[in-house]
């Protein structure tokens, strides 16, 4: 039994112009204590997934397939079957702090409501441990600062409040969505600094969605790629980076500047992220993928196993020929 | 009383400015076909326009005109004024032996043409005053609003009364004095639409080659605004009627032999305890099917030039 | 929020002393003086008259002593038709009317408005839904004086349970009618307003968060959706309660109640510009004062806003 186990998971909504297909059959599986990180560009469907499995869908959006945790199958089950474990076993933090945080309410009241209302304590026992977790963040005078509301805060200390408020619980797992999109540079730099002292000090797993390769490096044990609503490639963070073997990748990899190559133009993806709503038959990276044959463009690839290093691809081109 | 769904305004007033559309579509042909998807706008259309035809078509099938008196009817109509085809009172006669279907179609004609040229004024001096403010900025800008804001706090229909009693009753001083207290709401409206245009290129582009404040403001500015002029307009319409209509109720607006669907409505509920229902329910129904059709035609122009749900 | 206070007060001064300058001057504007009639006044009397009522002075004595006598006296002048009252006994008989059943509409209107924009939102796209968004569109095009004249068909001549008219005191059975009549379109804006304000917020970040940290819906409504959700509904509370207001002049005359607009109505009629004038800067300076206090309300309620 893994820890956290996606298998054929499929997002789908309904929009007045029929039904938008945004994540196609995507498996995963995750270990307890790890750092899985999911990589694509913005509507590669890397946030629906991850909202299917905690039912946080658009009121218009389908999910189908399995997610187990711990054993036990979490998608589509009862709201109240959910709340049990929202929070309390799986927290997560979003992309836009500026946002996520309501700002007409205290930090102290959404803080301390969480604490209440999940492990019964008095509001003001609750505040007393928000206010230890505001300190483990780094938020300085956080006794007084707790009372604020969001908008009082900077950009990156709503951030750490969000990571602060998501930890209350102890949750095994915490998927943070785009935790550093919205941030300045250096500041994304100090929150995934404190992501990852987080997760060693808590020893928890992490499902971390960016699209910045920059942010994956250090930061993560596996790497899923997403494409399209598709999964391209996946496999330990650190052969994907020596060895990618799908041309998705390879783009990603090569358009990340780099600092000892200044000569260098700087590469990119001809042709922009796919339209959901026009999506190719076959593989979603066809159209601007300089490999694409006619099987691409005809049949999705499946998802198989490369090498010896537990790292899959779905891509119907011969390694070799990529490499 | 003007405008209850101002939010939905100002939301697409900001979806507007937020959209920097680089599809290819134009936003008007767009708009168009997501018009006649709407039903009830587009039916709404369709009934408008036939009231407004058979406000002018209707009197080449009265019997009797507006101003002839049924010497039958008069002073017993609960007996012998109700609607008919033999007497050819299709809408029966009020208590004075006139012909209600006559008098339906001037009201009718009255109401709709106050509206329409009170929201012309109220759009006319809205528009060059909002965008006037907002495209000069600074001091000006905040002095245009402070007024603004200030005239908004007075209950216009008092003022507008005392205007009535001060200068006579007549229906020119009458979509004066409602135009010229209806434009408040549309040229903070189009302030706010002309801030964000201001600071777009092709503005920039148009004064460094030396282009008139007034030019820009008429050619570039104003243009630019149609859309979110289009729907307020539509809206502000039956607000004025709806204003129109409570003057002329209380016996201040409309003044005899003239007449219009609030002067009717209150004749009519004025002998409504005398058995004679269809003096209130004939103008009653035009008024209210109108003032639908208004309501869905600019809600179903606001859905279609909104380009937030494109 | 003193400041807030001060800067609000520093517009509503010279709000209201427009309305009082644009009041008299419009009366002065007015062809033939309020005592000018078919029946010509010798001029020794005319003389008289105009002087017990200050009108030989230059009028902007005239002006500045009306506006000292409002101010300190709160004295709004004689009548310039019933000669034996003041505006303000006539005031003092219309408004405690006026007053009871306009807070009575003011407290259907948002009692009623509020919980059935919240239902049609939170039970979207069924039957209630579909009901209350019926409603409040049909109410839309029914104002105050579509409203009562039905109203009085159906309660009155149908049915008899109401009384058609009169005020009797205030007594419930008399109040009923004037209420509905008057409260109906503002309820029907407020549901409206509040319905499309929760959707709204409910798509909004902060509500996924709150979902996020397993609340249940009860707790994410009341905490998180609704209070963001009421803001909208407390910007329309300034024109609902001008728009209650100028309806109470009709509901006065429809319904016979008796309150301002009675006298409002009647003065007009009457060319009685001193009545007429009190009470429009009596209005006028509730106005201002109610959206003061719903300027207060709204930055009481959203933190962002603290001045």
């Amino acid at each position: 039994m893994s820890f956290l186990e996606v298998s054929n998971l499929k997002v789908e909504f309904d929009t007045a112009d029929g039904v938008v297909s945004a994540v196609n059959n995507v498996n995963f599986s995750l270990d307890e204590g790890k750092v899985l990180a999911i990589v694509g560009e913005s509507g590669s469907g890397k946030s629906q997934t991850v909202f299917a499995m905690t039912g946080l869908l658009d009121h218009n959006g389908r999910a189908s397939g399995s997610v187990k945790f711990e054993g036990d199958e979490i998608l589509n089950i009862p709201n109240d079957a959910l709340n049990r474990i929202r929070a309390k076993k799986i927290a997560m933090i979003f992309q836009d702090p500026m946002t996520s945080l309501n700002p007409y309410v205290r930090v102290s009241e959404q803080m301390a409501e969480v604490l209440v209302h999940h492990k019964g304590i008095s509001k003001s026992d609750a505040i007393n441990q928000s206010i230890v977790m505001l300190d483990a963040v780094k938020i300085p005078e956080a006794k007084s600062r707790i009372k604020m509301y969001p908008h009082e805060f900077s950009g990156g200390m709503r951030q750490r409040v969000m990571i602060a408020m998501s930890l209350l619980c102890h949750p095994k797992l915490l998927i943070a969505d785009e935790p550093t999109t919205a941030l300045d540079v250096t500041v994304q730099a100090q929150i995934m600094h404190l992501m990852s002292e987080i997760q060693k000090e808590f020893g928890m797993s992490i499902i971390l969605i960016t699209h910045d390769l920059g942010v994956v490096a250090g930061n993560s044990d596996d790497m899923l790629v997403m494409y399209g609503g598709e999964v391209m490639e996946l496999g330990k963070t650190e052969h994907l980076y020596a060895n990618p073997t799908h041309p998705y990748t390879q783009g990603l990899m090569s358009a990340v500047p780099r600092l000892d190559d200044i000569n260098e133009k700087l590469i990119t993806i001809p042709g922009s992220p796919p339209n959901m709503m026009l999506k190719p038959i076959g593989c979603p990276f066809s159209p601007r993928c300089k490999f694409a044959n006619d099987k691409c463009l005809s049949d999705i690839p499946v998802l198989t196993k490369v090498g010896e290093n537990n790292q899959y691809r779905a891509c119907h081109v011969a390694i070799e020929s990529i490499l | 009383m003007i405008v209850a769904n101002k939010n939905k305004i100002v939301e697409m007033a900001n979806n507007l400015s937020e959209n920097d559309s680089g599809t290819g579509r134009s936003l008007w042909k767009d708009a168009r076909s997501r018009f006649i998807h709407n039903k009830a706008a587009t039916v709404s259309l369709f009934v408008l326009i036939a009231i407004v035809l058979f406000s002018f078509i209707g009197p080449y099938f009265a019997v009797w005109s507006n101003e002839q008196i049924d010497w039958n009817a008069m002073g017993i109509a609960a007996k012998v004024g109700m609607p008919s085809i033999e007497s050819g009172h299709f809408f029966g006669t009020d208590d004075l032996g006139r012909d209600i279907y006559s008098r339906v179609i001037q009201g009718t004609q009255i109401s709709l043409m106050v509206g329409v040229l009170g929201a012309t004024v109220a759009v006319v001096v809205g528009t060059l005053y909002g965008a006037t403010s907002g495209y000069l900025g600074g001091r000006t800008d905040q002095i245009m609003m402070r007024i603004v804001d200030i005239l908004m706090s007075i209950p216009y229909m008092f003022v507008l009364i005392l205007l009535l009693v001060v200068f006579g009753r007549s229906i020119g001083m009458l979509f004066i004095g409602i135009g010229l207290l209806s434009w408040l709401d549309m040229s903070r409206i189009v302030r706010g639409q002309t801030l964000n245009l201001k600071n777009k290129e092709f503005i920039e582009a148009a004064k460094v080659t030396g282009v008139s404040d007034f030019k820009i403001i008429t050619r570039h500015i104003v243009p630019n605004l149609l859309g979110i002029v289009a729907v307020y307009a539509t809206l502000l319409v039956p607000g004025i009627i709806l204003a129109e209509s409570f003057i002329s109720f209380l016996g201040l607006g409309v003044q005899e032999p003239s007449t219009s669907w609030g002067a009717l409505i209150s004749e009519g509920a004025g002998t409504i305890s005398y058995d004679t229902e269809w003096q209130l329910l004939f103008p009653l129904a035009f008024f209210v099917v109108s003032l639908f059709c208004f309501y869905f035609i600019g809600d179903g122009l606001r859905d279609a030039l909104d380009p937030k749900d494109r | 929020m003193f400041n807030f206070i001060i800067k609000r007060i520093g517009i509503a001064i010279p709000t209201l002393l427009i309305l009082i300058a644009l009041s008299f001057y419009l009366m002065h504007a007015a062809p033939g003086g309020p005592f000018t009639s078919e029946r010509p006044l010798p001029a020794q009397v005319l003389a008289n008259i105009e002087a017990k009522y200050g009108l030989d002075q230059p009028v902007w004595n005239q002006m500045t002593n009306y506006i000292w006598g409002i101010l300190t006296e709160f004295d709004f002048g004689p009548s310039y038709k019933y000669h034996d009252r003041s505006v303000n006994d006539i005031i003092g008989q219309g408004f405690p009317i006026t007053m009871k059943y306009g807070f009575w509409s003011f407290i259907v209107a948002i009692g009623v408005g509020i919980p059935l924009g919240a239902i049609a939102a939170i039970k979207k796209n069924t039957w209630i839904d579909y009901l209350a968004v019926g409603i409040s569109i049909g109410a839309q095009v029914l104002p105050n004086f579509v409203m009562a004249p039905l109203l009085i068909i159906v309660f009155t001549l149908w049915l008899g349970w109401l009384p058609g008219g009169g005020w009797n005191g205030g007594s419930w059975e008399y109040l009923i009618m004037p209420v509905i009549a008057l409260s109906t379109s503002y309820m029907a804006s407020i549901a409206r307003i509040t319905r499309s304000s929760i959707l709204e917020v409910l798509n909004t970040n902060y509500i996924r968060t709150a979902k996020s940290k397993g609340l249940p819906t009860k707790t994410i409504f009341f905490r998180h959706v609704l209070k963001p959700s009421l803001l909208p509904v407390i910007s329309y509370l300034g024109p609902a309660f001008v728009g209650l207001i100028t309806g109470s002049v009709l509901i006065d005359i429809y319904f016979s109640t008796g309150g301002m607009g009675y006298f409002f109505v009647n003065s007009a009629f009457n060319r009685d510009y001193s009545v007429m004038m009190g009470i429009t800067i009596l209005v006028g300076g509730l106005t201002i004062i109610f959206s003061l206090i719903v300027d207060l309300l709204y930055a009481w309620v959203d933190p962002k806003i603290r001045y």
